[in-house]
């Protein structure tokens, strides 16, 4: 079921993956990318290798995934995807412990930093959750993805997807280096997601 | 409508076998002989140019074999991949979404649908005129005003290319030739022929004297001496295959001409498309050859254009 889902993802939005800076490895990874489309989870996650994808977990929004009857069975059964709040961070009801612990020994997650999805395409400013992941985790490698054409294959506020060719490109890691300021950082990542748009 | 097999088909496919075969012979020598430089790149490029040649001749065989309705859908399927390739191109924005969904999946597949059942009152003009106009219609109802015109015309250009262009290859089988009838499939191959060896020819020509171009801007790759060539020998080859048409010799020899000039001007015209958007290729579908669509370039301008002259000179 899954790897015929992954299949049918790579095939309706001929996603190609580019790994440009990067080779696909199980090690411990935090994918960091533009969001543009409901479809983004699912095609960086079908883009990745079996194993690759096994391990690693998408962050979606829990107001949306719980909703109606497929979106908890997909988030669910399928991507496993890890569900936040989003909308009001409490003490206790914190996405960055979540995020942690799922982290874990052994995992890697899907995160979009943006927080949601733009209808112009353009990147919004990053939220500070990437920044404090990399603090608390320096081992684990964060990976810029740029993902291009899904807004055009799917906008928001459509349901039909046209099958035109996206692409999802794996940049160079980065880490958060000694004494880097929380913007800075930020800004720092966006650039690399960025760079690796095409003129 | 079925590919029968009377003697001159076997003859059709027999001699693209026997071509494909000498190919990659040259192909396996030249990579013996040459390895190293420049050259070599060219040689891995000819060498998958071949491979896909192979892939390509199996599923235009196997889709004739199979009838009228293997063509429909093989060619269908090429204008899917085809709009696919040049719309991902065309920059379009989001008040086109539902536009570019109506060409995709409902256009699209009425266009092939109207050839199956050869109603040609309606299939030569549902795109350039009822769905012509409904795309604006469409989009205006979206209520995106910004660079209106021009995205418009971007996703017209494609039904025109893509599917319209596209689907008179196979709505050769549904013309009525007194004299030929039930050999439509044979007059389709030798069309895809022409215009398919007519490009191979003018790539060879040009790699081996090619020293002029055409038109340096547009297409580095096109040269005075490829095209000369090309053009020549491709007509003189479509010529000899007039057995396999309800045309003479002579008249062989002017049809094929049509198609090769038809298919030189298509692959400009693409070619100038890519140029402006900044890429080589429309797409890496097949490999050394890049997209579907820089594959059937010269077959989107050719094919119209014999359709046509097919019809009104021997229908």
């Amino acid at each position: 079921m899954k790897s015929l889902l992954a299949g049918l993802a790579k095939t309706l939005t001929g996603a190609s993956a580019r790994w440009l800076g990067c080779a696909p490895d199980t090690r411990q990874r935090i994918y960091f990318a533009n969001h543009t489309s409901n479809l983004d989870a699912l095609v960086i996650w079908a883009a990745l290798p079996p194993p690759v994808r096994a391990l690693t977990r998408p962050v979606a929004a829990r107001d949306y995934w719980t909703k109606g009857r497929v979106r908890p069975y997909l988030a669910n059964h399928i991507f496993h995807a890890l569900l936040i709040e989003r909308r009001k961070p409490t003490m206790t009801d914190n996405p960055l412990k979540e995020m942690l612990t799922a982290l874990g020994e052994r995992h890697s997650l899907i995160l979009f930093p943006e927080g949601g999805r733009q209808a112009d395409g353009k990147m919004a400013p990053f939220k500070s959750g990437l920044y404090h992941l990399a603090k608390h985790r320096s081992d684990v490698e964060l990976v810029p993805v740029l993902i291009e054409n899904l807004n055009r294959i799917l906008p928001k506020g459509e349901f039909l997807p046209v099958p035109l060719l996206g692409g999802v490109n794996f940049g160079t890691p980065l880490h958060l280096e000694p004494g880097e300021a929380k913007e800075a950082f930020l800004q720092r990542a966006q650039a690399a997601i960025r760079e690796m748009l095409r003129p | 409508m079925i590919l029968k097999l009377d003697p001159q088909t076997i003859y059709l496919v027999g001699g693209v076998l026997v071509l494909l075969v000498i190919s990659s012979l040259i192909g396996w020598v030249l990579a013996k002989r040459i390895t190293g430089g420049k050259g070599r790149a060219t040689i891995d490029n000819l060498n998958a140019r071949i491979r896909a040649w192979w892939l390509m001749v199996a599923v235009f065989g196997l889709a004739m074999a199979t009838g009228g309705i293997g063509s429909i859908l093989l060619f269908a399927l090429t204008s899917f991949f085809a709009l696919r390739e040049f719309i991902t191109l065309t920059p379009t924005r989001a008040g086109d979404h539902r536009s570019l969904f109506w060409a995709f999946f409902i256009i699209l597949p009425l266009q092939y649908y109207l050839i199956a059942i050869k109603w040609y009152g309606l299939f030569a003009i549902m795109i350039p005129v009822y769905a012509f106009l409904f795309i604006p219609i469409r989009s205006a109802i979206a209520g995106d005003c910004a660079n209106f015109l021009e995205r418009t015309a971007k996703i017209q250009w494609g039904l025109m290319i893509c599917i319209y262009c596209v689907s008179h290859v196979p709505a050769l089988l549904t013309l009525d030739l007194p004299g030929y009838a039930g050999q439509n499939g044979k007059l389709m191959f030798y069309f895809v022929l022409v215009a398919q060896i007519s490009d191979v020819l003018q790539y060879v020509w040009g790699k081996t004297l090619g020293r002029h171009k055409i038109a340096p801007n547009v297409s580095p790759n096109k040269t005075w001496e490829g095209f000369a060539g090309g053009v020549v020998s491709a007509t003189l080859i479509g010529a000899a295959l007039w057995w396999a048409t309800p045309f003479t010799p002579l008249q062989s020899a002017g049809m094929s001409l049509v198609i090769t000039l038809m298919g030189f001007c298509g692959g400009l015209v693409m070619s100038a498309i890519k140029r402006d958007r900044g890429v080589k290729d429309y797409g890496n579908m097949i490999q050394g050859h890049g997209g579907v669509l820089d594959r059937i370039d010269s077959l989107c301008f050719a094919a119209p254009v014999f359709f046509h002259f097919t019809r009104y000179f021997f229908s």
